[in-house]
């Protein structure tokens, strides 16, 4: 009997592409799979994002950072008691708890410009790496530029629209949540932002604008200010968010 | 039964014929950085995908940087002569706004739910999709047919923005293929796993709801294709994806995404990768379109039989990237 063919791994000639992109692109082949060795590189990666979505705010690190900014912090919780429920009933999520919301209420009725919201999301792992760094880009700016800003909040096992519930109780007119995205593969830290003008329970996605994949290794925190601080000038002046809202910042600089 | 349904569309090429399988290149960068989409675009062509169309999915909706992307997917279809369409699938209203100001639009893409306040969440209307039609029809930039709309659906959108009026999600999606089959599209596929376990908890219920919109879309006359995917929060893994796509090429399904490696590293989630279309273009017999088959097998990508050919050190496309 004949012994079977062995088959070798292929090498991609075009790997210097990789310099372009972090994209799993010229891997190789053997035969027309993925070779063993960037299949393992894959299952790893996996298991790393399925911790970021299993990792919890670190308050302390967090609560130490924004109380630099001399703001009353808060922080609160949404309705979803852990984070089995916060994966399976999104709409608890988007609701602050009882005790969250009342705190929020004793901060009285005088009215803001600005809210930030630092809520956990899907991987608390982001926050606790990039929004204190970020803020401390923003909030001095925002401060130069006139704007009031709300009391600052953290929300645990929360959702976008939680910031429309904690937004209308801090009588914002724009709130502004940064919350962990969804962890890729390549990017268990990733950030996103987003903005509601008007905010208020009852929201969907049309009425914000979002600006995502905020980390070192992809929008760095001072393009991601850069973008943050013209879309709030632009939802000010405009006095809405969302979809009539462009990211116009690239036709400024053109 | 969805096998049964041949959906045939057409563009630059002919998508959805009997025994053909064609693959959207999906080539996300998430810095919408050119050389970076190149990149990808030149491992995906090597590996021979990007026959249903070239699509990115921006990072941003900025009209500049979408147009800074059609016109580097214009250049590398022309400069190459690709039978394939390009696709930047920013929302409707942006695509609008460049159709008129001359931007190369091949399609035009929306994400389009089955109820109405639905496609209120995603910023869309039927006079609106009427009217992008229209405009992405007189633009007459298709060679051998005139299908231009590109649609995105998924079960559970509908719930997940309140739109929902208490009806089930496959029947919300089922209501969304009426929607899409009224422009005529050039593809529509449901990114089944995408939205995460609050509305497919697990790999067994992305695989059942995979094959239920295959088959809906298919009945109701759709040119379906699937982006069979899953994220990080769901109980679901790359196995799960390896059952669905042998389930949907059995089916005869349209088209399958591309992504480098599975990992799209914009939109974090895991899809099908390029070798992915080969193992199951190869287990059971399934071709690209014919005119881009055609194209492969000139470039020495693939021989006649469909076989991927070992790699050239010098191909003419690594050349994309100054």
């Amino acid at each position: 009997m004949d012994k079977p063919k062995r088959r070798n791994t292929e090498t991609d000639p075009w790997s210097g592409l990789k310099m372009y992109t972090a994209a799993r692109i010229a891997l190789g082949r053997t035969g027309t799979s993925v070779p063993l060795k960037e299949s393992f590189a894959f299952k790893m990666a996996h298991a790393h994002a399925r911790d970021a979505v299993y990792s919890s705010l670190n308050l302390e690190v967090l609560l130490q950072g924004l109380h630099a900014f001399n703001l009353p912090v808060h922080v609160l919780h949404s309705m979803a008691s852990d984070r089995m429920e916060y994966l399976q009933r999104p709409d608890l999520g988007r609701m602050l708890n009882q005790a969250s919301s009342e705190q929020l209420k004793e901060e009285g009725s005088s009215s803001t410009e600005i809210a930030f919201v630092l809520a956990d999301g899907l991987s608390a792992t982001a926050v606790n790496e990039h929004a204190i760094p970020l803020l401390q880009l923003l909030v001095p700016a925002l401060r130069q530029a006139g704007f009031t800003l709300a009391p600052l909040t953290v929300a645990e096992q929360a959702r976008v629209a939680i910031a429309d519930e904690i937004g209308e109780l801090l009588h914002a007119k724009l709130s502004i949540i940064m919350i962990g995205e969804r962890p890729g593969l390549s990017s268990p830290d990733s950030l996103g932002v987003y903005f509601t003008y008007a905010p208020k329970p009852g929201l969907t996605d049309e009425a914000r604008n979002c600006i995502s994949n905020i980390r070192p290794e992809g929008l760095p925190y001072s393009l991601a200010a850069e973008k943050i601080l013209y879309l709030i000038q632009e939802a000010m002046r405009k006095k809405l968010t969302g979809v009539k809202l462009k990211d116009g910042i690239g036709l400024l600089q053109g | 039964m969805a096998r049964k349904c041949e959906v045939v569309t057409q563009f630059r090429n002919t998508i959805g014929l009997r025994g053909h399988l064609s693959t959207r290149l999906q080539p996300n960068h998430p810095t919408d950085d050119a050389r970076g989409v190149a990149a990808s675009i030149v491992d995906g062509l090597l590996y021979g995908s990007g026959d249903a169309v070239i699509g990115i999915n921006p990072a941003t909706d900025s009209p500049a940087v979408v147009r800074g992307l059609l016109e580097m997917l214009e250049d590398v279809r022309e400069k190459f002569s690709i039978p394939t369409q390009s696709c930047v699938l920013c929302h409707l209203t942006t695509t609008l706004e460049l159709l008129n100001k001359s931007a190369p639009v091949d399609l035009t893409f929306q994400s389009i739910g089955g109820t109405e306040k639905t496609n209120t969440s995603f910023g869309v209307n039927l006079a609106l999709l009427e009217e992008a039609w229209q405009a992405t029809l007189s633009l007459n930039r298709g060679t051998v047919g005139k299908h231009v709309m590109c649609f995105e659906t998924g079960q559970g959108s509908s719930l997940s923005a309140n739109a929902h009026h208490g009806v089930d999600q496959q029947t919300c999606e089922a209501r969304a293929y009426a929607v899409a089959r009224k422009y005529k599209p050039l593809l529509v596929n449901s990114v089944v796993g995408f939205i995460g376990p609050e509305y497919l908890y697990d790999g067994k219920q992305i695989i059942r709801a995979a094959l239920e919109d295959h088959f809906c879309g298919k009945l109701l006359g759709l040119p379906m294709g699937m982006d069979i995917c899953y994220t990080n929060h769901a109980e679901a893994d790359q196995d799960d994806m390896d059952n669905l796509l042998t389930l949907l090429g059995v089916a005869g399904c349209n088209y399958i995404m591309g992504v480098p490696g599975a990992d799209d590293i914009m939109l974090h989630y895991q899809s099908t990768s390029f070798h992915d279309a080969l193992y199951i273009r190869k287990v059971l017999g399934l071709r690209p379109a014919p005119e881009f088959e055609q194209w492969l097998v000139g470039q020495d990508i693939i021989d006649r039989q469909g076989q991927l050919q070992p790699a050239q050190k010098q191909h003419l496309l690594m050349k994309i990237i100054k």
